[in-house]
């Protein structure tokens, strides 16, 4: 059996009177793939931000390697060096160019040799395609080249799980395939990730396991042939029914 | 050729006063700039504060020195405060406590402005990455925050160099008021005087802030996100 890695505990998550995730239980193993997916609201992106501490939860627990995370507890900064999370709105910093935005974190947190750094991001960024952007500001890059960066500065500070959070829902079409082939890339590598995607084709490449949320529960989890040949429930084969016929009106 | 009546300002020491008249407006607007950035900066940050009546005050403190007209200020503090509370006041030093009022105030609102126009997710993925409270402030939004806030400071400061032209209504003697003397003392020989002495006041004020405000805009260029 491998190793877990994280472990969500009968996670319950609500804001005010409006419970988002009610009872969630979750392990994911060393070089597992998660795919979460679901309708919108289900509560997909708020587990993926309470599994990075970014939200504080009204019951149950989040472990990674039996630290417990928690929103606002002293030890979170370093538990979340841990942690890399890519979000749909990339969120680089827009007063540094894309090698500074890589190199920050790994030299004022870590205090990493600034060399050391530099050379691992543009062997990084030279895996994206890239290389040539080091210099550059965020503003002059297309929002698939931002995303890139956006992966490569969470890799850049050697984390043990990554997590994204639809990375692709705020590009264009044809911008969507190149980030989707540096996470599948990362995938072949034995990474270990939890994907919140719409991408239901990527999906299957890509997961070990999927995951289906909703209504702030996990309705069902099984493997992706599995899910997508066979849903054994009524809500996600009505979910996966949606997202079938939008495909067929595209054509 | 026209007459404009330059010539009085080069008769005695005319020219040289009306510098020294520019020196008193610098000296003012100075001043109380040097101490409105770090108030104005404090300011800042506590309308941003949690508690909505630390917010709610300073909403107040800034609407009311916005509404009041500068003037009204300035008599409110030189001929109001001195006679109410029984102090002595120079009229150079109304005119800075004036200013450090309305200078704070008004910077105060851009330094809101500014902390505030740094999206959530800033802070987010600074912290994602495993930055401290601190290190996000300290690397990620202060930065960001500087480099809207300096343009619109540069023009908040222009903007108090002319407004300093007001104080010669409480007797402070600055360039406009000095102006004002020289065109009088000359209005017998010298009756275009005026056109020409104000033209050159004009040329002053523009020297003055002409650097400043291509300052701002320069920076503004460069940083345009």
């Amino acid at each position: 059996m491998a190793e877990k890695l994280l472990r969500i505990e009968n996670l319950i998550k609500s804001y005010d009177n409006l419970t988002v995730l009610n009872g969630i239980n979750l392990e994911v193993n060393q070089g597992e793939v998660v795919v979460l997916v679901g309708p919108s609201g289900c509560g997909k992106s708020t587990l993926l931000r309470c599994i990075n501490g970014l939200e504080p939860i009204q019951n149950g627990a989040v472990r990674l390697e039996d630290e417990v995370i928690q929103h606002g507890s002293k030890n979170l900064p370093d538990l979340r060096q841990k942690i890399g999370m890519v979000f749909q709105s990339y969120e680089l910093f827009p007063h540094l160019t894309v090698l500074e935005n890589l190199m920050i974190a790994p030299s004022k947190v870590q205090k990493r040799k600034k060399e050391e750094i530099k050379r691992e991001a543009l062997e990084l960024l030279t895996r994206v395609g890239l290389a040539d952007k080091a210099n550059q500001y965020p503003r002059q890059l297309s929002g698939g080249q931002k995303q890139r960066v956006a992966i490569v500065r969470a890799l850049c500070m050697h984390p043990e799980i990554l997590l994204f959070d639809e990375v692709t829902a705020a590009l264009d079409p044809e911008m969507v395939r190149e980030v989707l082939d540096v996470m599948l890339e990362l995938a072949k590598q034995g990474r270990t990730m939890v994907i919140v995607t719409h991408e239901m084709q990527f999906a299957r490449a890509v997961a070990d396991r999927v995951i289906f949320l909703d209504g702030g529960k996990i309705v069902e989890e099984a493997s992706p042939d599995e899910f997508f040949d066979a849903p054994k429930t009524e809500r996600a084969k009505k979910f996966l029914n949606v997202f079938s016929f939008e495909r067929v009106e595209n054509k | 050729m026209l007459d404009l009546g330059i010539d009085v300002l080069f008769k005695g020491t005319n020219f040289l006063r009306l510098l020294g008249g520019l020196w008193v407006a610098m000296r003012i607007s100075l001043i109380s700039i040097a101490l409105s950035i770090p108030l104005g900066l404090l300011t800042g940050v506590l309308m941003t504060s949690k508690s909505k009546i630390i917010r709610f005050i300073f909403r107040v403190y800034l609407e009311m020195i916005r509404i009041m007209p500068q003037l009204v200020l300035l008599f409110l503090v030189y001929f109001g405060t001195t006679r109410a509370l029984g102090w002595n006041l120079s009229g150079e030093m109304a005119s800075i406590i004036v200013f450090v009022l309305w200078g704070t105030a008004e910077m105060g609102d851009l330094v809101r402005g500014s902390l505030i126009s740094v999206p959530k997710h800033q802070y987010e993925s600074s912290e994602a990455l495993g930055m401290t409270k601190g290190q996000t402030y300290l690397y990620i939004i202060l930065p960001q925050t500087v480099r809207r806030l300096l343009p619109l400071s540069i023009n908040l400061i222009t903007r108090m160099i002319k407004t300093t032209s007001l104080v010669l209504m409480i007797g402070v003697v600055e360039m406009l008021k000095v102006a004002q003397q020289i065109i009088e003392a000359n209005r017998m020989t010298s009756q275009n005087a005026a056109f020409g002495v104000f033209l050159v006041v004009f040329i002053l004020y523009f020297l003055v802030c002409w650097p400043f405000s291509r300052l701002a805009g320069f920076l503004e260029k460069k940083w345009q996100g």
